[in-house]
């Protein structure tokens, strides 16, 4: 299992994937935005997306869970 | 001269537009969003007034309610700073019917400038080089791929509204284009308003460097010196200098005569920078794109004139002569303004955060226009310039050895910043020679 957490403070711009997919190492999860840069959050491993802790428009602080991968 | 203004901006431009208002006794009312009330141009203002959440649709882009704010407290002109509302014709228009004064060029001119098609087909109407490029917007991807086969690859993509390099990237062959085409037509419609795309050659090994122009009320325009802004991330800029150490003083007086063409054919008045791209190979150059308003890195050419721009823009909006003999302006020394970014220094990410110290540094030949103090929260809506510390020496091997110092003087804590990015930039051989180019960044962080 791995965790998928925020690096810095930012908004939810767009959430790429969904619950329930398969995702490979690199895919982009979702994009945050942050000071005017979008910001690719992506998967760190291979495997199914378990959990999708973040929905558009949230605001996530650093260190915040974003995804679950099994 | 003005009796008051109302700076519709935040952060360091304020702060700046500001001093120089109460140098002059030009009362100075300030507009902020909920996330930056504490900000050091809130502080410093004569009066502040609240205009709107943080987010920039409801406060600084909100024309609207800045307008509301200016006629409450009976300010006279509008000073947009860069950025936000700075080039957006229908607010200038909005500022000029509500019977105030709108520090900066017609909305004529900044509609004709803001479209990077249709300036690029004025220039060159106009007998100022342009590059090969689209001369309409491309309609899509298989207008584009034709278009891109007329240019020749390298091409760049651009938002033809854009700036700030956002939605710009190269494209080094069809599969490449085909590729970031609609990437870059979702994010000129997100951030611009508009999907409309423009194709020019990309130039690898390229300089950017940008004139100073100035009308005057009497229509002529000057040309006060060049900034070579190719020190650049993400094609945006992170350090400048005044003079270009790259250009040859014949190259330099073409691109100054270049300049004040582009201003003349707009009618231009105030303060605005033409932008230029010089191919380093062929020492030559071609137009880019032209600011309609006062320029980040605008410091620089001050340090080495001994003007307040700002002031100009006052008096010119005012329809008064400038505070200067033309004639008179001799650039002396060397001049640099390094971009201080709430960003770590190797992959150049946003840090916000909460600022602990903030020390600046001080000393001759030093100014920093700051936009934050100890104790204030950096938030994630804005961009993230924290502050520009800018060197002036008698030539540039000094101006550089003030530099180096005072990056390492510069005391930030609470977030990342890229600080050592600038001291990296400065220790390394090819800056320090004055032969780089725009692809400078990526060697230094590959």
């Amino acid at each position: 299992m791995s965790e998928v957490r925020a690096e810095m403070v930012a908004n939810v711009w767009k959430v790429v994937a969904a619950q329930g997919d398969s995702v490979a190492d690199g895919d982009t999860l979702v994009i945050l935005e942050s000071m005017k840069m979008e910001i690719p959050v992506l998967a760190e491993s291979t495997g199914t997306l378990t959990r999708l802790a973040v929905a558009e428009g949230d605001v996530v602080q650093e260190g915040d869970l974003i995804a679950v991968i099994e | 001269m003005l009796g008051s203004v109302l700076v519709a901006n935040r952060g360091e431009i304020a702060r700046r537009v500001i001093t120089t208002a109460r140098r002059l006794g030009v009362r100075a009312v300030a507009v902020y969003s909920e996330a930056d009330a504490a900000l050091p141009f809130v502080q410093e203002a004569d009066e502040a007034v609240l205009i709107g959440p943080a987010q920039p649709a409801g406060s600084y882009l909100n024309g609207a309610a800045i307008l509301a704010a200016a006629r409450r407290t009976g300010a006279q002109a509008v000073h947009p700073g860069y950025g936000f509302l700075a080039e957006s014709p229908a607010f200038a228009a909005s500022v000029i019917e509500a019977g105030l004064t709108w520090i900066g060029p017609s909305p004529a001119a900044i509609e004709q400038m803001g479209d990077k098609i249709n300036a690029r087909n004025l220039m060159h109407a106009a007998g100022v080089p342009i590059s090969p490029g689209t001369r309409e917007p491309a309609a899509d991807v298989t207008a584009a791929l034709a278009a891109a086969a007329e240019i020749g690859y390298p091409v760049m993509i651009k938002a033809a509204a854009g700036g700030g390099g956002i939605g710009m990237s190269a494209a080094m062959d069809p599969a490449q284009l085909a590729a970031g085409f609609e990437t870059a037509r979702s994010r000129a419609e997100r951030f611009f308003g508009s999907p409309a795309i423009l194709l020019e050659r990309y130039v690898e090994q390229a300089r950017h460097v940008e004139v100073q122009i100035l009308g005057l009320v009497d229509g002529r325009v000057l040309a006060l010196g060049e900034r070579d802004c190719s020190v650049q991330r993400r094609h945006q800029k992170v350090a400048e200098e005044t003079p270009s150490p790259g250009i040859s003083p014949e190259l330099r007086a073409r691109m100054l005569a270049a300049a004040v063409t582009a201003g003349q054919a707009v009618g231009y008045q105030g303060a605005g920078t033409v932008e230029f791209l010089v191919d380093v190979t062929a020492a030559d150059f071609v137009f880019l794109e032209m600011n309609t308003r006062l320029q980040v890195e605008h410091p620089v050419t001050e340090l080495v004139t001994g003007l307040d721009l700002v002031e100009q823009q006052f008096l010119i909006a005012a329809g008064e002569d400038a505070s200067f003999v033309p004639e008179a302006v001799v650039p002396r020394g060397h001049a640099l303004e390094l971009r201080i970014y709430a960003e770590d220094s190797k992959r150049f990410l946003p840090s916000p955060g909460t600022i602990g110290d903030w020390a600046e540094p001080a000393g001759p030949g030093i100014r920093v226009d700051a936009g934050y103090a100890a104790g204030n929260t950096v938030t994630p809506y804005y961009d993230p310039l924290l502050a520009k510390l800018c060197v002036h020496g008698p030539d540039r091997e000094q101006a550089l050895d003030r530099a180096r110092a005072a990056v390492g003087a510069f005391r930030i804590t609470g977030l990342k910043t890229n600080l050592e990015f600038h001291a990296d930039l400065l220790a390394s051989a090819e800056f320090s020679s004055g032969d780089y180019d725009t692809s400078l960044v990526s060697r230094l962080r590959p």
